[in-house]
């Protein structure tokens, strides 16, 4: 198939071939091979099952395919057998190569479940909505063949056989999607923005440069579906114009990278990227750049700044980069969430879209779920969920014997929230009216270890470590701001240092220049608002009752 | 001296491949730190000059990104994530003590260039937290003494294979 020209009929012929191919066996084993589980010994585990099915002989009826995250990171490795339409798919946990001939002999030569190894906790499924996630755990990310069969690269198909760009960008304007880094800026308008733009070439970015430390949303979805992203980097670029994208992924990513590279080049080599795109006249050419860890460089000018090769130092806009992107030209720049969203956008239609989520905030969000939590994990939930649903529910709450204290929302920048605010559901404007962000989806939970000073001075430490230094407020300003939490926690604190932190936050976040700046003191804010007793304690008290705080001097 | 040629020539493929164009300099500096392991002042002088930019230039954009080393690394590495889940978890504790117990600081080497210790900002490994590499190795779920004690035979193991 290799080699010649695709056309757009032959996508569908694929996935019947494939479909067809699929049929032939009873069982399907899917070994999670993401980073996580992969640190666990999951391809030890792969190697195990195709030695063991040889060994029951049981070839033929079985099919051992590695898959991306299935989002139960703390039981890994996961393996999920799914034996057709029968039987819903099992998925057991904490799989080890020595534990794998009992399942096989239990699941595919009995027919049973091998119970003690089941994994139980339906609760963390329960309230999931998986959209973006919707391969996850059933295909094989190293595989275009998988992709296709599940549907995938018919949205681009429908889009280029039968609709015009208006009508794309129409049905995105429709479904009332919003971008998925973060802001919250509704991805419909965007497009038109860029599409009416005048000037050419027009470029796509996608960013998936997940830089906040305990996220890994993006990181998990490149590694379990990568054709998702490069069908919405297509569909966007039909829609607007453009003839060239770049992939912006993190140098951290060693695994997301190699599964990107190589879905790039299968794309390729079925002529869907890489000159005219299935024998029609619209082109499209993908490539890989990477990040090097710089925070900032997921803001949209930095990111811009970056993938041409310079500091990834944001600019001011206007102008915006839907007019003046990268080399002055007019740039599409999603999140690679954001982008996953548009296939099945495509296909089911805005309206469909829009009733999942609220009214002003449509689809799912992807978080990833960390902290002192019994499920953590990935997950995704339809917008206006709440908070105390995702902690409590999906995650299980905080584990025995210790007691809830804050949830983090939003990465470094986001908001601590206490837990009077738990109810609150988790969409773009119910977060910004209590001082945290969406940010790229971080969740992460705290407990009564952990003090609430040395929690937003964590985060300023790290805001001050990747502020780019390109304007005063957030350069001097954050640098002022962990002066005074470092006087806080060596038992200098004064009364009057609580006024210049509210003081400090307030003027940062209105003259820093980009978002890193302008939220980098959403966790000084929060929780001088939530927890300001903490405060008073350690500075009036010199009491920390995490007992975080004043040991360190003792200890150097 | 003959590895030294073929890294030489697999960068100046490298930059080839890119056309010696500016917008490349990251990738290039990328394969460059690849193959040599750090980026020292004599070669991002060579970059500059096969790419025709200024020092300043190169040296600005290398040193804004916390991913490129310009000090030879130790021959064992720890590195400690220090993303908010893995702090969360206490990974400042373990941090601390692998500074007390092998004297340097994080970011250094020892000065018998045994071991250097990093910082890292998120493995995404978070529901492992706290997490530790050693040589590549993620160890999830890391405790102070297990790290020290791994390190330690890391350490030791050569002295005690030769005695």
């Amino acid at each position: 198939m290799e080699g010649s020209k695709l056309k757009l009929a032959d996508i569908q012929k694929i996935a019947e071939h494939e479909l067809d191919f699929q049929r032939a066996y009873v069982h399907r084993i899917n070994v999670c091979c993401s980073s996580a589980c992969v640190h666990l010994g999951a391809l030890k585990v792969l190697k195990a099952f195709e030695d063991a099915i040889k060994e029951f002989e049981v070839e033929r009826e079985c099919k051992v395919a590695k898959t991306g995250c299935i989002g139960t990171c703390s039981v890994g490795p996961v393996v999920i057998i799914d034996s057709g339409g029968r039987a819903r798919p099992r998925l057991y946990q904490n799989v080890t190569p020595e534990k794998v001939r009992k399942i096989v002999q239990d699941n595919i030569v009995l027919g049973l479940p091998a119970a003690e190894m089941l994994y139980k906790n339906e609760a963390f499924f329960k309230k999931q909505h998986r959209l973006v996630l919707r391969n996850v755990g059933k295909i094989d990310p190293s595989r275009i063949q998988d992709y296709i069969a599940m549907g995938g690269y018919s949205a681009i198909v429908k889009c280029l056989a039968t609709m015009t760009p208006q009508g794309i960008i129409y049905e995105v304007v429709n479904s009332g999607l919003r971008g998925r880094g973060g802001a919250g800026f509704p991805t419909g308008q965007k497009w038109s923005m860029v599409a009416r733009a005048h000037d050419s070439p027009k470029y796509v970015v996608a960013n998936l440069d997940e830089g906040d430390p305990g996220v890994f949303a993006n990181r998990t979805l490149a590694e379990a579906d990568p054709h998702a992203i490069i069908e919405g980097m297509l569909i966007a670029a039909y829609a607007i114009g453009a003839e060239k994208g770049y992939i912006y992924a993190r140098a951290e990513y060693p695994l997301a990278i190699e599964t990107l590279q190589k879905a790039i080049n299968q794309a390729r080599a079925m002529s869907l990227i890489g000159g005219s795109v299935l024998e029609t006249p619209f082109k499209f050419d993908l490539e890989l750049r990477f990040g090097a860890g710089a925070f900032v460089a997921g803001e949209e000018t930095a990111i811009l700044a970056s993938v041409e090769g310079r500091r990834a130092m944001p600019r001011p806009r206007p102008p915006y980069p839907a007019n003046s992107g990268l080399w002055g030209k007019p740039t599409l720049i999603q999140n690679v969430e954001t982008l996953a969203n548009i296939p099945i956008i495509v296909q089911n239609g805005g309206a469909w879209f829009a009733k999942i989520g609220t009214p002003k905030c449509t689809g799912t969000k992807c978080f990833s779920l960390t902290g002192e939590i019994n499920n953590p994990g990935l997950i995704e939930v339809p917008m206006g969920t709440t908070l105390r649903e995702v902690v409590f529910e999906i995650g299980g709450g905080v584990p025995e014997g210790r007691k809830f204290k804050a949830v983090l929302v939003g990465g470094p920048s986001g908001g601590c929230l206490p837990e009077n605010l738990l109810d609150l559901p988790i969409d773009y404007d119910s977060l910004a009216k209590v001082g945290a962000i969406m940010g790229s989806g971080g969740i992460v939970v705290l407990d009564d270890k952990s003090c609430m000073v040395d929690t937003a001075k964590f985060f300023t430490d790290f805001c001050v470590e990747e502020s780019c230094g390109r304007c005063t407020p957030c350069r001097a300003g954050l640098a002022r701001v962990q002066e005074i939490y470092k006087g806080i926690i060596e038992a200098n604190g004064k009364m009057e240092d609580i006024t210049t932190l509210e003081k400090a936050g307030v003027y940062i976040k209105e003259a820093s220049l980009c978002g890193l700046g302008q939220t980098a003191p959403n966790p000084v804010l929060t929780t001088l608002r939530y927890f300001k007793d903490e405060y008073f304690e350690h500075i009036k008290e010199k009491v920390c009752r995490a007992g975080k705080c004043f040991k360190k001097e003792k200890e150097v | 001296m003959s590895k030294d040629n073929n890294r030489r020539s697999m960068l100046e493929k490298a930059m080839k491949e890119h056309d010696y164009q500016e917008g490349a300099l990251l990738e290039i500096l990328h394969k460059a730190q690849e193959l040599y392991g750090y980026l020292s002042k004599e070669l991002l002088m060579e970059l500059s000059g096969s790419l025709n930019l200024p020092p300043s230039h190169v040296f600005g954009v290398a040193t804004f990104y916390s991913y490129f080393k310009f000090k030879p690394l130790g021959e064992h590495l720890v590195t400690a994530c220090l993303g908010t889940a893995c702090y969360v978890k206490g990974v400042e504790e373990i941090v601390l003590a692998i500074e007390r117990e092998f004297n340097l600081k994080r970011g250094e080497s020892t000065a018998d260039g045994k071991l250097s210790l990093l910082i890292t900002r998120c493995i995404g490994a978070c529901a492992m937290a706290p997490n530790i590499m050693i040589d590549g190795e993620v160890i999830g779920k890391a405790t102070k003494e297990g790290t020290l004690e791994h390190l330690k035979r890391l350490l030791g193991g050569v002295e005690t294979e030769t005695s």
